[in-house]
């Protein structure tokens, strides 16, 4: 061969495998080609001029790569997207104004009016209204499932389910649902495993390694990981069939809303992501700021050092608690006595995260005298913080459920949520101590 | 065609691909459709947009034009030298295609061989690297051009490229 291409200097350094910590760091963001910027700008603009009419004409076509509207894409969202898809093995990401509405257009992208999909019910609280009571109004219904058993996923399909979505370390705390065995029925089914992430971070679980199919993210918690950033992010594998089936039109037919094109056939293993983005963000609207992606962006480069001290102050938070003696019970996976200590060493080996709940031997009302007696421990609907904070679920995130949902949800009335920060660990046992001697 | 995902993906090494789109510049593309929301559409526009010439074949419209270009029926017919073969055909019709492009080698100066995103025939590619052609199977051009230049990256694709050095926007 004259030309032998193999000959040509080398493009990239892809040949090497990089540790997770180096593509915290730097997947997604290589510095400036015109101003050689180091650090990731802030492109805090609305818009970007077309070179021509034709140019213009092809970005609206999605017929070339480019940037029109922040709607749509934006360079400093684009680069929290590829670091976010990579960190957890996946082909691409979207991001969006919120957790929420990244699982919005995650199942805007799936479902067809009247279409169902399957939920485990130990999810967050927002998530079962949005999914139980939003979703309802858009033809949508969930069936909600016990997650302690994964037959109960398969007992719930019907055959119109689309999706089958679960948290696997589950919010309010303590509880890890088996992955494994709950991707197998979804793919039995022919259709996608949905996980929300957002507890356990890519740097403590890669539900694609399991066999789940899309990633959601609430950016909000870890990732920013303190405290000052909203967003979401969907993360698609790319390896799962859109085209086995007939089940998903909107991936394998022509679009209407995009003159005709077929998504799948069209842009293969990122066709959900180009799909979710083209259409669910361009119509309905919520996409991430810049600037919200920016500070996202800084706060996951240190991702693997703190979900490392998150887990390290947590298991010391949670042994203190577990022993002392006004404390009825503790659910944290990472104790020997959880009945998820076993799923939580096979899927969460660094640790169980850094949210857990527990009660106290007074229920309900001295569950609120703790809440009301701690001094560092913030008093706040989140979790995830570089600061510690600490929540009664039945009565703030948890509170639009019945009863039943809340002990369905692990969050029932004596249950306190805790979110273990990065301070001082014996500081965080010391207000505790002092909260616990008031009750 | 098949979209990728059910065809199993070959890991080629970047600086392979980043080779053969640095060295080639005419490109023929088998099964180019005049339709243009068809993905050989989507990719001769863009890879036109990056200055290769690519001449479409396609016996169904030949000796119409497709993106300015006119379309042959055959390989063969094509009259100046052609550089790599982009088959957009079902994995089956991608064998014959090939043994053309091993026929035709020697006289039109082909290099590669590269079939499209779903498109793998394992055989063919045999066939081919034998002749001394190097052959890229399952990918689509325009997306690994995008990859490799930084572009793909704009709409959240992991390109799973890390590095320090400043991004080149084109070969």
């Amino acid at each position: 061969m004259k030309n032998d291409p193999r000959r040509k200097p080398r493009a990239t350094d892809t040949a090497r495998e990089f540790g997770f910590a180096t593509r915290a760091i730097h997947a997604g963001a290589r510095p400036d080609p015109v101003t050689g910027a180091r650090n990731t700008p802030i492109y805090q603009t609305t818009s970007y001029v077309f070179d021509d009419v034709a140019h213009a004409a092809d970005l609206f076509n999605l017929q070339t790569f480019g940037f029109i509207y922040s709607r749509l894409t934006n360079p400093t969202v684009s680069v929290l997207e590829e670091r976010i898809a990579n960190l957890e093995g996946g082909r691409a990401a979207v991001c969006a104004a919120s957790g929420h509405a990244a699982q919005f257009i995650t199942f805007f992208t799936l479902m067809e009016p009247g279409d169902e999909f399957v939920s485990s019910i130990n999810l967050y609280g927002g998530s079962i209204t949005q999914f139980g009571l939003s979703f309802k109004k858009l033809g949508w219904t969930c069936h909600f499932v016990d997650a302690g058993d994964p037959e109960n996923f398969r007992k719930a399909l019907t055959p119109r389910c689309k999706a089958i979505f679960l948290e696997c370390l589950a919010n309010p705390g303590g509880i890890v649902v088996d992955l494994e065995p709950v991707a197998a029925i979804a793919h039995e089914a022919g259709i996608p495993l949905i996980v929300d992430n957002t507890m356990a971070t890519p740097y403590l679980l890669r539900p694609f390694e399991w066999g789940a199919d899309i990633v959601v993210h609430s950016t909000t918690k870890f990732l920013s990981g303190h405290g000052t950033s909203m967003g979401g992010a969907v993360v698609e594998s790319g390896r799962f069939d859109w085209a086995k089936n007939d089940k998903f039109p909107s991936l394998t037919e022509p679009e209407p809303a995009y003159h005709g094109i077929t998504f799948y056939e069209t842009f293969g293993d990122f066709g959900f992501s180009v799909k979710a983005r083209a259409v669910a963000l361009r119509d309905f609207g919520p996409c991430m700021s810049p600037a919200n992606a920016f500070y996202t962006i800084t706060g996951i480069e240190s991702l693997h050092v703190r979900m490392d001290r998150h887990v390290a102050n947590t298991q010391a938070v949670a042994e203190y608690l577990e022993a002392h003696p006004r404390v009825a019970w503790v659910s944290y996976a990472g104790l020997k006595s959880s009945p998820y200590f076993d799923l939580a060493r096979k899927y969460l080996p660094k640790g169980a995260g850094s949210v857990f709940t527990f009660g106290l031997e007074g229920g309900f009302e001295a569950g609120i005298k703790l809440v009301e007696s701690v001094t560092l421990f913030s008093h706040l609907a989140n979790v995830g913080d570089v600061r510690s904070l600490i929540l009664h679920p039945a009565s703030t995130t948890h509170r639009q459920l019945t009863e039943e949902q809340l002990v369905a949800a692990g969050a029932g009335p004596d249950v306190i949520r805790l979110s273990i920060g990065l301070e001082s660990v014996e500081d965080l046992i010391a207000d505790l101590d002092q909260g616990l001697a008031s009750v | 065609m098949r979209a990728g995902a059910a065809v199993e993906t070959i890991p080629y090494e970047d600086d392979l691909l980043h080779g053969i789109l640095c060295d080639v510049r005419t490109i023929a593309m088998v099964g180019a459709s005049p339709t243009w929301s068809r993905p050989s559409s989507f990719a001769m526009k863009y890879l036109q947009g990056k200055g290769y010439r690519v001449i479409p074949v396609n016996a169904r419209h030949a000796g119409g034009t497709i993106l300015g270009e006119k379309v042959y029926a055959r390989l063969g017919d094509i009259a100046g030298p052609v550089d790599m073969v982009d088959i957009f055909r079902a994995s089956e019709a991608a064998g014959p295609v090939t043994d053309e492009a091993i026929r035709l080698a020697p006289e039109k100066g082909i290099r590669v061989v590269w079939m499209q995103l779903g498109v793998r025939n394992d055989a063919a590619a045999a066939r081919a690297e034998a002749a001394g052609l190097t052959v890229i199977m399952n990918r689509c051009a325009k997306i690994e051009y995008g990859r490799l230049f930084g572009e793909l990256s704009w709409g959240g694709i992991n390109s799973g490229i890390i590095s320090a050095k400043k991004l080149k926007l084109g070969p």
